[in-house]
């Protein structure tokens, strides 16, 4: 499930290099556990200008409404229109067909700040 | 922290525990929504042994609790020992202290109320009461269990066939006495199904004799959902000691019938009752674009503020979000704000689904 080629926020969302400058945005394994079944998300609208550390949108589950911030900087380029009308795919599967959005980087060097899969890991 | 009786049950079961009123309770096996669809379904049992048990006993315990509560315990002499009366207990304000469920018993009251007031509770009914001849037990080393669902007492049948023509003839809010178990027809989730209490002792045998014939542990997060969709209110949330029975619909919980009688907080229910301009009213309400209803979110109408959400969840049977909420007034322009935007509400009658089926009916 957790691979070497993620990064971290300490708040729960992972980045996944694509391309590039193309980064897929999602919220980790442990983040879907704590939720419970996820009904609700709201997700930035393409376009969108986002910084780091910026909400960007909310994951509700049936327990509670969380905060969802942006791990990078950037624009916004995709959003997962299938986990917009089917939430629980965030449970089933939320590092690989429950990602939330795509990004085009702005900075790439943010990347180097976030926490590697072994730190983000070690702080659950 | 305590634990219940039914602790390692869940801990084997994968229970994802959770800390609640001082207690270290399930909140799901797994999947809240599959857990709260087998009890609108099938049959699932819940760990409730963090609720409140208290015996009230002595030759005034009648008198005693027909002025400690607003329902009246006389109509419980009609049908007879093991029948069931849901009341609400006052202050002189007419603000709600507790809710519970109040069962005539062989020479005793049992009084079944919320984890998260007990000790308030307990400190309420013995100032109360100590111009009356009773014996207040606040029971310990106790389980309690509920069995829910369409199927729930078949299969408690299967398991027990020892209580099966009780279990037949058991009418609801009734219970009966079987070894050293109660048995009532009562619950929190719109469902039939059974409250089950007994000594501690037996929770793990009993547990297990459930899961035999198939009936599936849920949890916290079920019950939640389940009670709102049932339209019943939960201590501390939809309602409080600033809430009078009024504002939540438990009028029909406030029994006036007999005007002889005298019971905490009835002076002032009936003057608020009857001043119009106080009055606020609990309905159901249903979002009808994607989002989800919480406790706090205000209900605006052309600008002004005309209510509040009390408690609100998405609901796996309608595929919506729904709430209660408690307002000054209702109409189609409502709308609520959830993080800053206005979105389209209904106001529908409670409860949401009974039995299964969907039967919110719209009030506007």
């Amino acid at each position: 499930m957790y691979t070497n080629d993620m990064k971290f926020l300490e708040s729960h969302e992972w980045v996944k290099v694509l391309d590039s400058d193309i980064v897929c945005i999602g919220i980790s394994d442990h983040a879907q556990g704590l939720l419970g079944d996820i009904v609700y998300l709201e997700l930035p609208k393409i376009g969108r200008q986002i910084k780091m550390n910026d909400t960007v949108g909310v994951v509700e589950s049936v327990k509670a409404a969380s905060d969802l911030y942006s791990p990078v900087s950037g624009e916004v380029i995709e959003v997962n229109g299938l986990v917009v009308s089917n939430p629980e795919i965030v449970n089933s599967s939320p590092h690989e067909d429950g990602w939330l959005f795509k990004v085009r980087l702005s900075n790439l060097t943010e990347l180097g700040s976030l926490l590697n899969v072994d730190d983000y890991r070690k702080n659950l | 922290m305590r634990k219940t009786p039914f602790y390692t049950c869940h801990t084997k079961a994968n229970a994802k525990i959770i800390e609640f009123c001082n207690y270290l309770l399930p909140l799901n096996y797994g999947s809240q929504i599959r857990e709260h669809e087998i009890v609108r379904e099938d049959a699932g049992m819940f760990d409730v042994s963090h609720m409140q048990v208290t015996d009230v006993m002595g030759k005034d315990r009648k008198r005693f609790l027909r002025f400690l509560l607003s329902n009246d315990v006389y109509k419980l002499d009609q049908i007879g020992i093991g029948k069931a009366l849901y009341s609400v207990m006052l202050n002189d304000a007419a603000g709600i202290v507790d809710d519970l469920v109040v069962y005539l018993l062989d020479g005793k009251y049992r009084i079944v109320s919320n984890a998260a007031t007990k000790e308030k509770l307990l400190s309420w009914i013995v100032e109360k009461s100590t111009d009356y001849d009773v014996d207040i037990d606040p029971c310990s080393n106790l389980a309690m269990i509920a069995i829910q669902g369409p199927n729930a007492i078949d299969k408690v049948i299967r398991a027990i066939p020892a209580v099966t023509e009780k279990l037949k003839e058991l009418k609801p809010f009734n219970s009966f006495n079987y070894d050293e178990f109660l048995f009532a027809r009562t619950g929190y989730t719109g469902e039939d199904g059974l409250e089950i209490m007994f000594k501690d002792q037996y929770a793990e045998e009993f547990w297990q004799q459930m899961l035999a014939v198939k009936i599936l542990p849920c949890g916290l997060g079920a019950r939640d959902t389940l009670r709102l969709e049932a339209g019943m209110n939960l201590y501390g949330h939809d309602m409080d000691e600033k809430t009078t029975p009024s504002e939540c619909g438990l009028d029909w919980v406030v029994d006036t019938t007999d005007e002889s009688r005298n019971f905490i907080g009835k002076n002032a229910y009936l003057d608020l009752k009857f001043r119009t301009d106080a009055s606020k009213t609990q309905v159901g309400v249903i979002l009808e674009g994607k989002g989800v209803l919480r406790e706090g979110q205000l209900i605006l109408s052309d600008g002004d503020e005309v209510g509040i959400i009390t408690s609100g969840t998405f609901s796996p049977t309608l595929k919506k979000s729904i709430a209660f909420a408690r307002v000054s007034c209702i109409n189609r322009s409502s709308m609520v704000n959830i993080r800053g935007n206005l979105e389209s509400i209904s106001f529908v009658k409670l409860p949401f689904v009974r039995n299964g089926k969907i039967i919110s009916k719209l009030l506007v």
